[in-house]
């Protein structure tokens, strides 16, 4: 049945399948973890980094491979600042202390 | 590697970001949901990079830039203040948008190094363009309102006549270069694609500098939600559904939390993006009629506060511009010491992003069960004994409940139904919204007017 239907099809159902689940994923965040939200989304939509490196990734370089070299140095700052910066902000995240404290 | 190995892969490293996610449903999975984004990151990019190594074997440029920026985020990411997160996250938005910009435009320079029929079929093309045209928008919207929030552009609106219909125009203009580039032959496909990309660069400009200070949370999640659908669109381009997948998830949280900071602020997601408000409008609106105002000093305030069984301390932005988290932090502390209970409570739109007060706390050190949201407290304050409100306003403005004002509707902090209200403020300047605030004359409310750093720190000590 699916044969002879174009690939643009099966894309465009992953992409509505992907929205609902993000839709429902979304709203279960806590609010108090909106702010780590956002920047652990911008880490994971740093996952263009793929398409930059494929742009980067000829035998030979032309100005366009090094455009790709350039995105990918670029989407690198988000990959690792993304999720170091989410990791801290979440560590600050702690219920009530335990009576011996580790943190005074 | 195989295709079909890769694409297994990929499938992984997707549902590992959605796990992700799912992981921040609560503070005690969290750290677990951050890890589980970095593994899912981890896989898509070796196989990544596995299989141009495979092809070409030239990952040498790809790992000097993986590891120059990646120790630059190393570095970004443990120094920032918590303060500065908005302005760190619309800066990362803005390498996201720019990255697809470039992705794009290397696409189009050799299609056949990202495993594209060349030359570009029309529907790729037209891919690219959305791809494109998103990303230009988000890197020049993100660099204005991270100008704005560092305060190295003036954040104020900037208006002008004809703004929406100068933008309207761009962007069908826009569309019509993108049409051309569509049906334009591979040898001229570039004038098209170039001059598409400068007019969404400006239109990404034009449609954030109206957007004032105070619709920040807006933009920097519209922003995130732009970044998501710019990473999806070069999914499309590139035929790969791991994009997709993580693109949406992206997009549709930043339209969530667009949508709920529209909501507590009470001003629809249609007038914040055309912009014109939250400027620093000043005074409140002329009515100079001489109301009292009880003020105190802060050892009134603490023998409130040391007499009272349950505290509600309500921490607005003022609190976080002045640094006064660690002594709030430590009057609690003390408060608690004394058998007082202490709550907080949050207005989703008390700091400069969606859940950034929650942050400035949590970097107190103050334990996040103590901390409440708005709809989640409401109900206690009828029963507190003080509300102590420190450097917010509009949130707690209860004027919101009134017919006719100019932010009916807008949720606000219960607090003035509290037994007695403490208020910390610079002086009676009036918040974003220009609009006076009842409750400072109440009978009940008590105004302690300084530097909230400098008050909670005497609090603390007349709490002794």
């Amino acid at each position: 049945m699916t044969a002879g239907v174009d690939p643009i099809v099966f894309y465009l159902t992953i992409f509505v399948l992907a929205i609902f689940v993000g839709y429902h994923v979304i709203w279960n965040v806590t609010p108090a973890l909106h702010t780590p939200l956002m920047s652990l989304t911008n880490a994971i939509s740093s996952i263009i980094l793929v398409g930059a490196m494929l742009a980067a990734g000829p035998a030979q370089l032309d100005w366009g491979g090094w455009l790709g070299v350039l995105a990918v140095t670029l989407v690198s700052i988000n990959v690792a600042g993304g999720f170091l910066v989410t990791q801290r902000m979440l560590d600050m995240f702690r219920k009530k202390e335990p009576k011996s404290g580790e943190k005074a | 590697m195989s295709a079909n190995q890769l694409a297994i892969s990929y499938l992984v490293a997707a549902v590992s970001f959605i796990l992700a996610l799912k992981g921040l449903s609560s503070p005690a999975s969290a750290r677990r949901g951050n890890l589980y984004g970095m593994i899912g990151m981890a896989i898509a990019l070796l196989v990544t990079l596995a299989v141009i190594y495979s092809h070409s074997k030239n990952v040498l440029p790809i790992l000097g830039g993986m590891v120059v920026g990646g120790v630059i985020g190393a570095i970004v990411a443990r120094r920032v203040q918590m303060t500065q997160m908005p302005e760190l996250v619309a800066a990362m938005h803005s390498l996201v948008g720019l990255a697809a910009v470039f992705i794009a435009v290397a696409a189009v320079n050799n299609p056949e190094a990202m495993g594209l029929h060349t030359p570009l079929t029309g529907l790729h093309k037209a891919e690219l363009f959305i791809g494109t045209f998103i990303g230009a928008i988000t890197f020049s919207g993100s660099v204005i309102a991270f100008g704005k929030l560092s305060g190295k552009i003036r954040s104020a609106p900037v208006v002008f006549k004809g703004q929406h219909w100068l933008n309207l125009t761009l962007g069908i203009v826009m569309i019509g270069f993108g049409v051309a580039f569509f049906m334009a032959d591979t040898s001229y496909e570039w004038p098209p694609f170039i001059v598409m990309t400068a007019l969404a660069f400006l239109l990404g400009f034009l449609l954030i500098i109206p957007i004032g200070g105070a619709d920040m949370p807006v933009v920097i999640s519209m922003l995130n939600s732009y970044s998501g659908w710019a990473a999806a669109g070069i999914g499309f381009s590139l035929d790969n559904p791991m994009l997709i997948i993580a693109g949406s998830l992206v997009g549709s949280s930043g339209a969530i939390l667009s949508y709920i900071m529209c909501k507590a602020m009470n001003r629809s997601f249609i007038s914040v993006i055309l912009g014109g408000f939250g400027g620093e409008v000043s005074e409140a609106a002329g009515d100079a009629q001489k109301k009292t105002v009880k003020s105190g000093s802060p050892d009134d305030a603490a023998f409130l506060l040391s007499n009272a069984d349950t505290v509600i301390i309500v921490p607005g932005y003022g609190l976080a511009v002045a640094r006064a988290q660690h002594a709030v932090k430590e009057l609690a502390a003390k408060l608690t010491a004394k058998g007082v209970t202490v709550k907080y409570a949050i207005h989703p739109v008390a700091g400069r992003m969606p859940g950034h007060m929650n942050v400035l706390l949590a970097e107190a050190e103050v334990p996040y069960d103590q901390v409440f949201e708005m709809e989640d407290i409401n109900g206690e304050f009828s029963q507190a004994d003080v509300a102590l409100i420190l450097g917010a306003n509009d949130v707690v403005n209860p004027l919101a409940e009134q017919k006719g004002s100019p932010i009916y509707g807008m949720p606000i902090i219960e607090a003035y139904k509290a037994r007695s209200v403490l208020v910390n403020k610079r002086s009676m300047a009036s918040g974003y919204a220009g609009l006076d605030n009842p409750l400072f004359y109440m009978d009940k409310t008590m105004m302690v007017f300084g530097d909230a750093k400098k008050v909670v720190e005497d609090l603390v000590k007349a709490v002794e």
